[in-house]
C-alpha cells in the first residue's frame, strides 16, 4: 500500500502535468528530490512531463512563497519602472502550498508582491517537516546514504548501520508547535485537510527565555548568534524578505557593519527579526536553511506572540484583515510609555 | 574603564523629538527656563513616525547610552497618525529588545506636546535618572578597536 507521501506525490504530478498540459498555467513550482537523501530542493515544471520529477516528502523544508514573485515576474514583458502595467492576463503560475506557505502568499497578496488571479494554489494539508538536523542527531552524526519513510516511520541507513526512527520525534519545532497545518487559501486541494490543531503551549520556548533574567537573556542571545558567519540564507530563505535593497547592504548609511563583530551580527539578527514581525507565519526555512545550527526562529517566535499578545492578529489567515503594522488603533495598548498623560489617554 | 555607578559619569542620551509637538516643547522648557540634565541630545525628526528600529540601534551602537524617542500625543499627530503608527513599532522594539537582553529603560519613548515644557524637563531627568541608574551601554556598542584591521 502506497504511504500517504507516495499518494501526494503521484496527485501532485497528475495535476501539475494537467494544468501544464491545459496551458493553465505557464509553470507549477514545486520540489524535485536533492542529490543527498533528506535533501529536497524547490523545482519549477515548465513541461508537463517534467511535472513527472516533482515529489513530496517529509524534507519539504523550504518555503516555496520565497520564490513565487520572481518566477511570476520572469513571465511578464520587461520594462521600466514608469512603463505602464502590461496589457492582458499574462501566463499563471501553479504552486504547492501547506499552511504557512499559504498564510506567507496571503501576506505576499496583501503585500502587493503577487497577484492572486496570476497564481493557481494547490493546497496540502502539512504533516510536519523533519528537521535534519534533528535526525543527524538522532544517528549520532553518522552520514545518511538513504532514507526510507513511511507514514510515522524514517528508516534511516548508512555506512554500517540502519536505524528506523519514530517520525514526530525528528519533525521541526515549528512544525510540533503548528496550529495551522491546513492552508488558508487554495485553488485545488491534495489529500485531506487535517483541521486546526490545539497546542496549550505552543509558545513554551519563548516562555522559557523570558523567565530568565536580563543578563542571562543577553548571554542567551549572544551564545545563540555567536557561530553566525552572515551568509544571510535566513534572509534569502524568507518569504519576507523582499526588498530589492536589504538594510544589510544598504552603505549609506550602514545600519549593519559587514564584519562578522559581534555587535553587528546582534543587529543583523534584531533587525531581520523584526521586519519580520507581524508578517512571519513561523514556516521555519530560516532556520532549516541556516548551516550553522542558529534557531533564529526563537527571534521572530517572540514577536509572534506580542503580536498576538498585544494586537489579537496573527499574520495570513485572511486577505482581508491588514497586517498589524500597517495599521493602528486609538486605544493601542501604551503601557510602555513613559509618564502616562491624562491628557492622551482618554481620546 | 567607567564604573557606571560613579556620580561624576553622564551618560550620553539621543532624543529623537518630532518637530511639530516634543521638538517645540523642548524649546518651550528651554524659553521657560526649566533645568534639565545636558545629556540629552536632541535629534529633530519630521514625525515619531520617522523613527525606525534601524535609527534607535544605531544609535545604541554609535555608543550611546540611552535613547528617548518622543512625538505628539496620540490623536495629535501633524500627519494624523504617524504617532500611532510608530507607537505599534515602538511596543513591538520595546519587548523585543528586552527579550534579548537589553535592560528596559534605555529605550525610552514619551509623548510630549508643544505646550509641555515642564513636561519635557521632567521626562528628561526622569530618563537621565534610569540610565544613569543602568551606567554606561556595552551590549550594543560598536569597538572600533576590537575590529580586525
Amino acid at each position: 500500500m502506497p504511504s500517504i507521501n507516495e499518494k501526494i506525490t503521484e496527485e501532485i504530478r497528475k495535476l501539475a502535468s494537467s494544468l501544464l498540459d491545459s496551458g493553465t498555467v505557464a509553470a507549477f513550482l514545486g520540489f524535485t528530490k536533492g542529490t543527498l537523501p533528506g535533501r529536497m530542493q524547490p523545482f519549477v515544471a515548465r513541461k508537463p512531463e517534467d511535472a513527472q520529477k516533482l515529489h513530496w516528502n517529509s524534507f519539504c523544508v523550504v518555503n516555496l512563497a520565497n520564490y513565487l514573485p520572481a518566477l511570476l515576474k520572469s513571465f511578464e514583458p520587461p520594462r521600466r519602472p514608469n512603463d505602464p502595467p502590461p496589457e492582458g492576463p499574462l501566463p499563471k503560475v501553479g504552486v504547492l502550498a501547506t499552511g504557512c506557505w499559504s498564510r506567507n502568499m496571503v501576506v505576499q497578496i496583501q503585500e502587493n508582491q503577487i497577484d492572486r488571479d496570476r497564481v493557481v494554489i494547490v493546497g496540502i494539508s502539512s504533516r510536519g517537516m523533519v528537521d535534519r538536523k534533528k535526525l543527524l542527531e538522532k544517528v549520532g552524526g553518522r552520514e545518511i546514504t538513504s532514507i526510507d519513510e513511511d507514514d510515522h516511520s524514517l528508516t534511516v541507513t548508512g555506512q554500517g548501520f540502519e536505524e528506523k526512527i519514530n517520525r514526530w520525534d525528528v519533525v521541526r519545532d515549528n512544525c510540533q508547535t503548528c496550529v495551522h497545518p491546513d492552508p488558508v487559501i487554495y485553488d485545488e486541494l491534495i489529500g485531506e485537510l487535517g483541521g486546526e490543531r490545539k497546542i496549550p503551549d505552543r509558545f513554551r520556548q519563548v516562555d522559557e527565555i523570558e523567565a530568565l533574567s536580563i543578563d542571562e537573556r543577553w548571554s542567551w542571545f549572544q551564545n545563540e548568534i555567536s557561530s553566525c558567519i552572515r551568509c544571510y540564507a535566513c534572509r534569502n530563505a524568507c518569504p519576507l524578505c523582499y526588498c530589492p535593497t536589504c538594510f544589510v547592504d544598504d552603505s549609506r548609511p550602514q545600519w549593519v557593519g559587514k564584519s562578522i563583530d559581534k555587535v553587528d551580527t546582534a543587529l543583523f539578527h534584531i533587525l531581520r527579526a523584526y521586519h519580520c514581525a507581524g508578517r512571519c507565519t513561523d514556516c521555519g526555512s530560516c532556520e532549516s536553511v541556516c548551516p550553522m545550527g542558529i534557531r533564529m526562529r526563537l527571534f521572530t517566535k517572540k514577536l509572534q506572540k506580542d503580536v498576538l499578545e498585544l494586537y489579537d492578529f496573527e499574520p495570513g489567515l485572511d486577505l482581508e484583515t491588514p497586517l498589524p503594522l500597517s495599521t493602528y488603533r486609538m486605544d493601542d495598548p501604551q503601557d510602555f510609555i513613559l509618564t502616562h498623560i491624562k491628557k492622551g489617554e482618554e481620546k | 574603564m567607567e564604573t557606571g555607578k560613579n556620580s561624576d559619569w553622564e551618560p550620553k542620551i539621543i532624543a529623537f523629538l518630532c518637530n511639530w509637538c516634543s521638538y517645540a516643547g523642548a524649546d518651550l522648557a528651554g524659553v521657560s527656563r526649566y533645568q534639565y540634565p545636558p545629556s540629552i541630545r536632541i535629534v529633530r525628526v519630521p514625525c515619531s513616525g520617522r523613527i525606525s528600529a534601524n535609527l534607535i540601534l544605531d544609535a545604541l551602537r554609535s555608543g550611546a547610552d540611552g535613547v528617548l524617542v518622543s512625538g505628539c500625543h496620540p490623536g495629535d499627530c501633524h500627519y494624523i497618525s504617524g504617532n500611532l503608527y510608530a507607537r505599534r513599532r515602538f511596543a513591538l522594539l520595546e519587548r523585543f529588545l528586552e527579550f534579548i537582553g537589553i535592560e528596559p529603560g534605555r529605550v525610552n519613548f514619551t509623548w510630549i506636546s508643544a505646550s509641555e515644557g515642564e513636561q519635557f524637563a521632567k521626562v528628561a531627568q526622569e530618563v537621565t535618572e534610569r540610565v544613569k541608574r543602568l551606567g554606561p551601554a556595552r551590549k550594543l556598542v560598536k569597538e572600533i578597536e576590537s575590529c580586525p584591521a
